[in-house]
């Protein structure tokens, strides 16, 4: 896995590659955990070059999203999502908690 | 066309990857498509990530053996462990319509297993250890 930031004005997007599973997703964690720690409270997750992602993965954005959205302070929210991954959130019942957007600029344009 | 093989892992996460390489393969040989393929290694990593937590306690302690047995309709993956038994009934179901609040993704995985898959067993046999069988047919037309 890959993990790679870009700054906009009111939002970070955080590009994703490869796997996120028990052996990486502790790094995703790492990466986001740092930018909410930097006051970053809307943040993009850009899933285009991701392949795979577990509940392990899961759980992280679950976390994430909570630590965003408290106090309405921000959000995260999904771009790029390949149909596969999409339906394992779907099955997970992660649809009703992200917001979904198609591409990241999309996204970014959303705060 | 039927076709098995069998590889040993070590219960480590790092192995992920490359059981999921071994499952994608067989995947591919059922002639799955992409979201059943998908969904199908999802499973076997959820699956092998439960052993290396639940039944080993850790990485590093024993090794995962994984079969696969591909048929015409259905593909079979079974994967064997020797870790402490694993009592699926201990694990709670995830409650799917909860606010965020009051989510925190445990028991995601099996929740995800027993959904994607048609058949799931878990066996203890004898000498110790657990066998998962798990069986994914496909749909017709697919």
């Amino acid at each position: 896995m890959e993990i790679a930031t870009r700054e906009f004005k009111r939002s970070t997007v955080v590009e994703v590659s490869g796997r996120v599973d028990s052996a990486t997703a502790p790094q995703l964690a790492a990466v986001l955990n740092d930018l909410m720690e930097q006051g970053q409270y809307n943040i993009v997750l850009d899933l285009g070059d991701t392949d795979f992602i577990s509940s392990a993965g899961l759980r992280v954005l679950i976390d994430v999203q909570k630590t965003c959205q408290r106090l309405n302070r921000g959000e995260l929210v999904l771009a790029n999502v390949s149909e596969p991954i999409w339906r394992s959130f779907d099955l997970a019942g992660f649809v009703p908690l992200f917001n979904f957007y198609d591409d990241a600029m999309e996204a970014v344009g959303s705060f | 066309m039927d076709r098995t093989e069998t590889r040993v892992f070590v219960a480590q996460y790092e192995s992920l990857a490359v059981i999921d390489e071994f499952v994608a393969g067989a995947a591919d040989q059922a002639s799955f498509d992409e979201c059943t393929a998908y969904q199908v290694r999802l499973a076997v990593d959820e699956a092998c990530s439960n052993i290396i937590e639940h039944a080993y306690g850790g990485e590093g302690s024993g090794v995962i053996e994984c079969t696969y047995h591909v048929e015409d309709d259905c593909i079979t993956v079974i994967l064997r462990d020797h870790g402490d038994p694993f009592d699926p009934q201990l694990v709670p179901e995830p409650n799917l319509s909860a606010d965020l609040g009051e989510r925190n993704g445990g028991g995601l995985g099996l929740y995800l297993i027993r959904k994607i898959m048609d058949d799931v067993e878990f066996d203890f046999p004898a000498e110790g250890g657990n066998v998962l069988t798990m069986v994914k047919r496909k749909e017709a037309g697919s």
